[in-house]
């Protein structure tokens, strides 16, 4: 059977690549364009590990099939950082150590930079709620919460 | 498996009447799971957020709302005036999944899946909302209510798909609630859910009122003597109990591990109660 043909954007960049009807984004981004930063720990939209934004709205890339983004934008943890300069997230989960085998963390990230974006000042709940389908089998998910806090003032303050 | 993107309304009723194994994919959160375990194999996947209006949500003449078949639930709650009309409705739909889930699902997904929990459904049902259903013959508007049949089954027909939902005027006096109730705080299935909608006379008598239960049936239950139990009243204590008993009895579940008969019969009446106060005092305005 003949692949189809997806012309996209993917953090910003033109990307062209040919699929099957029935791979996912994330096989696409994974398997095809070498951008393993999104994780699969689940491929069933539990676990929030393969966290992408698509038009801006952030979705599981295990449940976007890789013909879906014909046309559209789509962002990934590899476009988090200005070259080399980390965003403050990616900066302060390493410095405050939120991370411990770091399968999570990039789905945490893209969602926890939406999240900032929508909300400069969200409370404790609002980022639980935000980031509950964002599972961690590691932290224990208290400093990944509190340093998402901590940045948001951080950033408020430079802002 | 082919990916088709119909353009319009007609040619996604002709891929879907010309091919059986067809499945229409709207936010794709139940499809891909089941395309990906391999409890599916469709021969064509027909998405049809391409066509003209999937996506919006936009207010009717007579005050009325439609709703996209293609809008996630997302996006309904960020719509300040939908919000304002049907809270209960945009909370039901808020409930599904996680952050990255409602980027995506749909309430007609969460209707045409069929499951008995669907989250977004009772609310729908309790306001008496409409579909629009699109098919070879034309397009009909069914109750929401009519869409599922049993579990995993509608009653629509061959080529036929939904193409939005209709919201009815809310007028100057109406309010709405959902409630479910889970083991944790989110990212679960409905043990029980429950939606009351009412519309209140100038002095803040019930006019009318729907009451529809999740998850305790086949399919979701439009309960009409919990209806009636606050119709003519203001949702006095005595209102609210007779409304919750009839919730209970109107209740039929199943045994299992979230919860057995007598505990969901329960919840039922409890739910039934609390939502239908909810609403009231949101209809009022207070
Ligand atoms: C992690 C996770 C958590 C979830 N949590 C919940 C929850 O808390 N509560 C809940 O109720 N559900 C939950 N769900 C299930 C699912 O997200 C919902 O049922 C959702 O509303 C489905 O909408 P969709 O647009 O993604 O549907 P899709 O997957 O696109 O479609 C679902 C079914 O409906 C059919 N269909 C879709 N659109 C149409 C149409 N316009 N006309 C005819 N048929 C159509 C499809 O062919 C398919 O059979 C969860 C799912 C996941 C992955
Ligand atoms: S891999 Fe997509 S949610 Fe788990
Ligand atoms: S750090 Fe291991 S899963 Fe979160």
């Amino acid at each position: 059977m003949s692949r189809i043909h997806v012309s996209t954007t993917i953090n910003g960049d033109d990307v062209d690549y040919l699929c099957e009807a029935g791979d996912t984004l994330l096989d696409v981004l994974r398997d095809q364009l070498d951008l393993t930063g999104s994780k699969e720990g689940c491929a069933s939209g539990d676990c929030g590990a393969c966290t992408v934004r698509l038009d801006g709205r952030l979705v599981c890339a295990c449940l976007v099939l890789g013909a879906e983004a014909e046309g559209r934008s789509v962002e990934t943890i590899e476009g988090m950082a200005e070259g080399e300069e980390l965003h403050p997230l990616q900066r302060n989960f390493i410095n405050k150590a939120a991370l411990q085998c770091g399968i999570c963390t990039p789905g945490i990230l893209v969602a926890a930079k939406d999240l900032l974006e929508r909300n400069p000042d969200p409370t404790e709940e609002e980022v639980r709620y935000w980031l509950a389908g964002n599972l961690c089998r590691c932290t224990g998910y208290d400093k990944i919460i509190r340093t998402v806090l901590e940045t948001a003032a951080e950033m408020r303050g430079a802002a | 498996m082919k990916f088709e993107t119909p353009q319009t309304v007609e040619q996604a009723v002709a891929l879907l009447a010309a091919d059986s194994g067809a499945r229409v994919l709207a936010g794709g959160t139940d499809l891909l799971v089941r395309l990906r375990a391999g409890h599916i194999a469709p021969s064509a996947i027909v998405d049809i957020k391409h066509i003209d209006g999937m996506g919006e949500i936009t207010q009717q003449a007579d005050g009325g709302w439609r709703i996209g078949a293609g809008v996630p639930c997302a996006a309904m709650g960020e719509h300040a005036g939908l919000v304002a009309d049907y809270p209960g409705v945009v909370e039901g739909a808020e409930l599904i999944g996680s952050t990255q889930v409602q980027g995506r699902c749909t309430m007609v997904g969460n209707l045409c899946n069929a499951g008995p929990a669907g989250d977004s459904v009772p609310a729908l049902v309790a306001a008496g909302a409409m579909v629009r259903v699109a098919g070879p013959n034309g397009t009909r508007d069914v109750p929401v209510l009519h869409i599922p049949t049993a579990p995993g089954k509608t009653s629509l027909a061959k080529g036929e798909f939904v193409t939005s939902v209709y919201l009815p005027p809310r007028g100057a006096r109406g309010g709405d609630a959902y409630l479910r109730f889970i083991p944790r705080t989110e990212m679960d299935i409905a043990v029980v859910g429950c939606a009351v909608n009412v519309i209140l006379e100038e002095d803040g008598t019930v006019a009318c009122a729907g009451v529809a239960l999740g998850a305790v049936a086949p399919t979701v239950l439009l309960v009409a003597e919990a209806a009636e139990a606050l119709i003519g009243t203001k949702c006095d204590d005595a209102a609210l109990a007779a409304c919750a008993a009839a919730a209970t009895a109107a209740a039929t579940p199943i045994d299992d591990k979230r919860g057995t008969v007598a505990f969901r019969k329960d919840v039922s009446g409890v739910l039934a109660r609390r939502a239908a106060k909810l609403a009231y005092v949101r209809a009022k305005g207070d």
